[in-house]
């Protein structure tokens, strides 16, 4: 079933982030109409409160946008903006936090690399 | 103004011990909120002064717009479940849900019924002879059903399994969206209602603690760990409301956003940071509060 919010973290934002991610994986395709406030607040068992928060967030950021009288939809072309966007956080999300774990365990840059060429391998 | 409730200075002193001791705090139409403390807090004194069933000791106490006591005009909008509730002692359940239109103008009796068949209650059952947990929801049915502006649960879930608690905030959260008025939910079970909340009142020791948007107060507490004495150092004239040393080391938690120099320091003196749950954070600032605040000195 759905992974369970964090409590740590504004839910809003996570909303927003699990929206995006949708968006991302095709979940939502770009001028699909995404599920009413309610029904995402029945789904997550979240207030529906901040649930209209995390959608208004991205109302705001041109991601989503209102149909009067029918409901919330996926804007055009939104799909890139996200994805462009996440690849910036990366560097800071996953390299960062991967380099100071690897410098604890003495693991050099070049070791570090080979790693990453033979998960691409892997994968 | 859209103020369901509002409350200042209440106060209820029963001798020298002060249950409730000067809370302010307003009520919003259309939120649903957490009153939230350890149990003797204060929370259930609170509720009765609200639905007046207690006189205070003082303060000023308007519930929409009226001073409550013997006034029906606001009393006709209150559904207060408690947590013992009393029945006649010949009462089946049906009995329950037949006389409650009398006391609710909103009560919806066709969604009473369903929610009696979703709790799989027997309604011909005297309400004496049911177990904990069938008079929790005898208690949860009622309190949905009044669809009354102001509805108070308090402690609404003992005995309770969590298919059927997880069934309360599964109804509570689609009858609310349907049909939206103000809710209170008082409990110590924190975690499981925390992310219904819109809003958390905090009682601890009869006084008001916390009276905050949940999602602000998400995210405002942080963990800290590493050697004891940069620990301390990183805490000076921070609001500190738990500490556990272990070893040479230190954790503590520390209430209010850091700042982006806070973390360079933290990452300087080797320090870990990490976010706080909403329920961790109400437990530090209830149970550790004494010790909290003496360590701090």
């Amino acid at each position: 079933m759905t992974l369970p919010m964090d409590d740590s973290r504004p839910i809003f934002l996570q909303i927003a982030e699990r929206i995006e991610n949708d968006i991302l994986e095709g979940g939502l395709p770009e001028e699909s109409q995404v599920p009413s406030t309610n029904q995402f607040a029945a789904f997550y068992q979240i207030n529906p409160a901040t649930v209209m928060k995390g959608v208004n967030l991205l109302v705001d950021q041109g991601i989503l946008y209102k149909k009067r009288g029918i409901g919330m939809f996926v804007a055009t072309g939104v799909r890139e903006r996200i994805a462009e966007k996440r690849r910036e956080q990366f560097y800071d999300q996953y390299v960062v936090s991967m380099m100071k774990e690897a410098e604890k365990l003495g693991i050099t840059a070049e070791q570090l690399t080979e790693m990453i060429r033979r998960g691409a391998k892997e994968q | 103004m859209s103020g369901i409730v509002e409350v200042k200075g209440l106060s209820k002193h029963y001798g020298k011990v002060k249950a409730v001791d000067n809370v302010s705090f307003k009520l919003e139409e259309g939120k649903i909120y957490g009153l939230l403390g350890r149990n003797g807090a204060g929370k259930t004194t609170i509720m009765h002064m609200l639905t007046a069933q207690l006189f205070k000791t003082a303060g000023e106490l308007k519930v929409f717009g009226e001073e409550p006591y013997e006034n029906d005009r606001v009393l006709s909008r209150i559904c207060f479940i408690k947590e013992s509730q009393k029945y006649p002692q010949t009462f089946r359940i049906a009995d329950v849900l037949n006389v409650s239109p009398q006391f609710f103008p909103n009560w919806d009796a066709e969604f009473a019924r369903e929610l009696a068949k979703d709790f799989q209650l027997p309604l011909k059952r005297k309400i004496m002879k049911l177990s904990r947990g069938m008079l929790s929801a005898v208690g949860i049915i009622v309190g949905l059903a009044s669809r009354a502006p102001l509805t108070i649960f308090d402690e609404p879930y003992l005995g309770l399994d969590a298919v059927a608690r997880k069934l309360f905030y599964d109804r509570l959260l689609n009858d609310y969206a349907e049909y939206p008025r103000t809710i209170v939910l008082s409990t110590h079970l924190i975690d499981e209602v925390s992310q219904l909340l819109e809003h958390v009142i905090l009682i601890d020791g009869g006084r008001l603690i916390l009276d905050e948007d949940a999602e602000a107060l998400r995210g405002r507490a942080s963990n800290v760990v590493g050697a004891a004495s940069k620990v301390e150092f990183f805490l000076a004239g921070k609001q500190v409301i738990h500490r556990e040393p272990f070893g040479g080391m230190a954790s503590a938690t520390i209430m209010g956003a850091l700042t982006a120099r806070d973390r360079e320091q933290a990452a300087e003196l080797g320090l870990e940071i990490a976010p706080v749950s909403l329920q961790q954070m109400i437990v530090h600032l209830t149970g550790g509060n004494r010790s909290g605040k003496e360590a701090a000195k």
